[in-house]
């Protein structure tokens, strides 16, 4: 009974409560629009705007700063990881070949990976059963089976055909003829190897940024009679990109890394190469950072390139781009600076 | 000077080869006034006996509808009636299960062989198309291109028209819808009115003899939709036959020489909008505009399909 009582009285204090509060700005602004005869108003065009402080982040900054140097002091600092091996190595010819191989492998089994990917993924999208059933047999193969396997099977491709012949087929004569192992070369195993195990790979990503495009941009591009190839290059495609180059991007970085692979056909890249000397000199762990150390500078190269080529994409599809790193460095520069120094400068 | 005409179709004349019905068109050119006799750009549409199934959802019954040069036709009708899919069947974006669309005596997207309708190759259903151009609800404008890309890109592949040439001319056509000034913005930073805007000059871009118009105005804000009625009333006198779907009922009285409601994939009446707007003769128009006045039929973006036509898939906006 008691309960019920005073249960009644709040909700009928509570709008009481409330209704003043509500009333409150329509006062405020009655007070407003008295006040210009009283006194004229304020000016107000020299405020600053002050932006937000973090002060959360500046902690953060200071720790993380502090764990980067500790780990960076224990690398410098060790001797096992013997430096002026490294610095010794770094430049050193063979390494340098070594390197250029792991980047020709990358770039062409990337060709090859990307340019059949992007074929494949057409190809599966396409209407016909016949088509889009090829490329997906295509893919399931090859990434069914494992890379190692896979350049196993193709440097020894002599052991299972040991000729290649092409004939004239009425003639019978042959117009091209070699034995396989002379033409599979430990660098085509490699760039076969690896190129038609990425196209696999490339094939779902690109079919997956295409299928993200709006079906409205088709439908558009269809109704006002533009070319099924126009369609493809210059509407989906160019759309599809944002979906794709992430995924992409980190394909590139794995094949990159992936090539050292290759060593098991005695193909001399970088890690092959590591390898042969550590083998000479013993000192496996110098000569492991030297190939770490130059994995990590192509992997960096590559992720500024993607920063840029992601940047170029997203034109259009966001209200306005960020500023590049170099631009707003640009901006806290100009900041920092006092205000009116244009002559001076 | 009608800027509409200023970029030439080469391949106009010669699509008379395939002519069905032999000879109509010139005898029901109407007459209206803007119309230049001299030089009639509309084109004529002819539908015929259209049938229209998604599998077993029966979603055209039967349509027969002339459009004559020129004029301004208005389609009214519940969601899910079918305006749509009658509009795309119209440039063959969506074939047809049975009948006959003809556009200036040329069969859309079919060649004709005695009772024989064979398909068309894709080249030349494009090729018919051009002169075919259609507004969507949606815009479907190209997110990666600019507004004067867009509206210069079908010209450019469709056409052929040098660069410069397509440009210089959608700079004009932005110019006639009010955009001018918008040419280098992407259609994320227009706002919806100005897309729409901008969809409509790229549908002018090919200078097509029949104007599509899918509910132009449904995905827009209330305030913004005045500006796209205003560019469609500009052509509506231009010359170019517009057939328009729309909610708009004072819209469709203010501008259509012939308004049509459709309902259960059948046209349930048509006639001139005094006639079917102010004194519809059959119940469903009636119980339709009173829906429509009171604002429950205002935005088909919740369908709600007749109870005898099954929702298998989600409306194509
Ligand atoms: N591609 C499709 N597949 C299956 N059903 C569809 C398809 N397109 C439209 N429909 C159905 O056809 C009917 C008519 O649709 P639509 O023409 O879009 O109607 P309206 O435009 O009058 O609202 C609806 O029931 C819709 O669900
Ligand atoms: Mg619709």
């Amino acid at each position: 009974m008691t309960s019920s009582v005073v249960s009644a009285e709040t909700t009928r204090r509570t709008p009481g409560a409330i209704a003043p509060a509500g009333h409150a700005p329509a006062t405020g602004a009655q007070e407003m629009s008295c006040r210009p005869e009283q006194a004229p108003p304020e000016d107000l065009s020299h405020l600053r705007v002050v932006p937000a402080r973090h002060p959360g982040r500046a902690v953060l900054a200071v720790v993380v700063g502090l764990v980067v140097a500790a780990v960076l002091y224990s690398f410098v600092t060790n001797p096992r990881w013997e430096w002026g091996v490294v610095a010794e190595w770094f430049f050193a010819e063979s390494i340098i070949r070594g390197l250029l191989e792991t980047l020709k492998l990358t770039l062409l089994a990337g060709a090859v990976g990307f340019g059949l990917g992007l074929l494949l993924a057409l190809m599966r999208l396409s209407p016909s059963t016949l088509i889009s059933g090829v490329s997906w047999t295509f893919s399931w193969i090859f990434r069914s089976t494992p890379l190692l396997v896979q350049l196993l099977l193709w440097y020894n491709l002599g052991y299972l055909y040991e000729q290649v012949r092409l004939g004239n087929p009425f003639t019978g004569q042959a117009v091209f003829e070699a034995r396989t192992s002379d033409l599979m070369t430990p660098l085509l195993a490699a760039v076969l190897g690896l190129g038609l195990h990425q196209a696999a790979y490339a094939a779902e990503m690109i079919r997956g940024g295409i299928l993200s495009v709006d079906q409205g941009q088709l439908e558009a591009a269809s109704a006002l009679g533009i070319p099924a190839r126009d369609r493809s290059l210059r509407i989906v495609m160019p759309q599809a990109m944002r979906a794709i180059l992430p995924p992409a991007f980190n394909e590139i970085i794995g094949l990159v890394k992936g090539t050292s692979i290759v060593y098991v056909l005695a193909h001399a890249e970088l890690f092959f190469t590591i390898q042969l000397i550590y083998g000479r000199t013993q000192e496996v762990l110098p000569m492991l950072l030297v190939a770490t150390l130059w994995y990590v500078v192509i992997t960096s190269a590559l992720s500024v390139a993607q920063y840029y080529i992601e940047r170029h994409y997203s034109k259009g599809a966001v209200r306005t781009l960020p500023p590049t790193p170099l631009q707003s460095l640009r901006a806290r520069l100009a900041r920092l600076r006092p205000a009116p120094t244009g002559a001076a400068a | 000077m009608n800027l509409l005409t200023l970029l030439r179709r080469p391949d106009r004349d010669a699509r008379a080869q395939n002519r069905y019905p032999a000879g109509r068109s010139a005898d029901a050119a109407p007459d209206r006034a803007g119309t230049d006799p001299a030089s009639p750009r509309g084109g004529q549409v002819e539908i015929r006996g259209v049938h229209k199934s998604f599998g077993d959802l029966e979603v055209l019954r039967g349509i027969d509808l002339s459009i004559s040069p020129g004029s301004v036709t208005a389609i009214l009708g519940p969601s899910g009636s079918g305006k749509s899919t009658l509009l795309r069947t119209i440039n063959h974006l969506e074939p047809l299960t049975r009948g006959l669309i003809s556009v200036d005596g040329e069969v859309i997207g079919y060649r004709r062989d005695g009772d024989l309708l064979h398909e068309l190759h894709e080249r030349q259903v494009l090729r018919q198309r051009a002169a075919i151009g259609m507004v969507f609800q949606s815009f479907n404008l190209f997110a990666h291109m600019t507004a004067l890309a867009n509206v210069a890109e079908a010209p450019r592949r469709a056409l052929g028209v040098p660069r410069r040439e397509a440009e210089a001319r959608a700079r004009e056509l932005l110019d006639l819808v009010g955009l001018a000034e918008k040419a280098e913005v992407y259609p994320r930073q227009l706002s919806g009115g100005q897309q729409q805007r901008v969809a409509i000059a790229r549908a002018l871009a090919l200078d097509p003899k029949v104007l599509l118009f899918d509910e132009p105005t449904s995905a827009l804000d209330p305030e913004l939709v005045e500006e796209v009625l205003a560019v469609i009333r500009s052509l509506a006198r231009a010359g170019t036959t517009l057939v328009i779907v729309t909610h708009e009922v004072p819209f469709a009285r203010d501008i259509a020489d012939t308004v049509v409601f459709m309902d259960h994939g059948r046209i349930v009446e048509q006639g001139p909008p005094a006639e079917v707007l102010d004194h519809p003769r059959h119940e469903r128009t009636r119980a339709f505009l009173h829906r429509v006045r009171t604002g429950l039929e205002a935005s088909p973006s919740v369908p709600d399909a007749p109870t005898d036509l099954p929702h298998h898939l989600p409306e194509d906006h």
